[in-house]
C-alpha cells in the first residue's frame, strides 16, 4: 500500500501548489476559482446529507430499491449528487441486514464519498486502519466498541478505483414511530462507515 | 470496448509488482476471486500517471474470500480492479472462448 498520509502532506501540497500555478500562469484558471469551488463543496459536504439518504430508505421501500440499484441516480430525488468535483463519481451504497455486515475502506489512499459524509476522520487515512480493517475487521471493530455478533458476515469494500462507498446501516429497533428526521439524527458517520452500529 | 467478464466470473488478479504507482493493492495480487459488476469504463491510473496513452478500460468489482488473501479470516473484501489486471480462469473449463 502507499505511504502514510503524515509523511506525505507536505510533499504532495507542495506538489498540488505547483499544479494550481501552472494552471494560474497559463491562464486556464482563475486565481480564486479553485478556492470558491472548494468553499462550496465543503459547505455542503456532510454526515448530514448521508443520514438523510438513510433515514430515506428506511421509509421509502422504493427509494430503498432504487438506492441500491443506482445510487446516484436515487441521489438526485433528494437533491443531492455525486458531482462536487471535476466529474460525477459512481457512488455505490451496501445494506447491512441480520446476517451482513459491510465496511468501507481505500487501502490505496483515502477515497471516500465526501458530498455525503463530509471530510473523512484521521483514523480513516491511518495506516493502521487502511491495513488492518482489510485483514481482520471483527478486531479493528471491536477496538471502536463494536462487537458485532459472530454469525452476521462481514464484506469490506475496497475503494480502489473509481466507486465511491456508502453503508446502509440496519434500522434500529423501536423506531416505527419516529419521522424522517428524528430517524436521520440516529445516523452517525461511522456508521455510514460500518465501524459502529445505528 | 465490450466488457470481457460477466457477473460471478471466476477470474485472477495479475501478479505485477511494478516500480510505478498501480492501482490493483498488493494484498490483492495473484488471487481469485468473482466478478460482482462492472463499473463503467475508466482509464487506468497506472498508465495516465506516467502518461502513456489509456483509452478508458471496464472497472470490475472483484470479491475475495478472505482465506484466499490472506490464508485466514471468514469475510469477505471486495476490490476495485481494471480489466487489464485480470485473466480468467474460467477460459480452460468452456474451450477458450473468452
Amino acid at each position: 500500500m502507499s505511504g502514510d498520509h503524515h509523511g506525505t502532506d507536505a510533499h504532495l501540497a507542495a506538489q498540488v501548489r505547483q499544479v494550481e500555478t501552472l494552471l494560474e500562469d497559463r491562464g486556464l484558471l482563475d486565481a480564486a476559482e479553485l478556492d470558491r469551488a472548494l468553499e462550496a463543496f465543503l459547505a455542503r459536504a456532510s454526515p448530514a446529507n448521508g443520514a438523510r439518504v438513510v433515514a430515506r430508505a428506511w421509509l421509502d421501500e422504493g427509494f430503498r430499491s432504487r438506492l441500491l440499484a443506482d445510487a446516484n441516480l436515487a441521489l438526485t430525488e433528494v437533491d443531492l449528487s455525486m458531482g462536487g468535483g471535476l466529474q460525477e463519481q459512481r457512488l455505490k451504497v451496501v445494506e447491512n441486514t441480520a446476517v451482513q455486515h459491510n465496511v468501507i475502506v481505500c487501502t490505496l489512499c483515502s477515497c471516500y464519498p465526501i458530498a455525503l459524509l463530509g471530510p473523512s476522520p484521521t483514523w480513516y487515512k491511518s495506516e493502521a486502519y487502511r491495513s488492518r480493517v482489510v485483514r481482520e475487521p471483527r478486531s479493528v471493530l471491536a477496538e471502536f466498541g463494536f462487537d458485532l455478533d459472530p454469525a452476521v458476515q462481514i464484506t469490506v469494500w475496497d475503494a480502489s478505483a473509481e466507486s465511491r462507498y456508502m453503508v446502509l446501516p440496519c434500522r434500529p429497533e423501536r423506531t416505527q414511530d419516529l419521522d424522517e428526521q428524528e430517524l436521520a439524527a440516529l445516523v452517525t458517520r461511522n456508521g455510514l462507515i460500518g465501524v459502529a452500529p445505528v | 470496448m465490450t466488457e470481457r467478464f460477466p457477473p460471478g466470473a471466476r477470474v485472477r488478479t495479475s501478479r505485477i509488482d511494478p516500480p510505478h504507482h498501480t492501482r490493483l493493492p498488493r494484498y490483492a495480487r495473484g488471487a481469485i476471486g468473482t466478478i460482482v459488476e462492472s463499473q463503467g469504463l475508466h482509464p487506468l491510473p497506472d498508465d495516465r500517471a506516467r502518461g502513456l496513452p489509456c483509452e478508458p478500460l471496464p472497472v470490475y468489482t472483484v470479491r475475495f474470500e478472505a482465506r484466499d488473501l490472506f490464508d485466514e479470516g471468514e469475510h469477505a473484501v471486495t476490490v476495485d480492479i481494471w480489466e487489464s489486471l485480470l485473466s480468467s480462469i474460467d477460459d480452460n473449463a468452456n474451450g477458450g472462448a473468452p
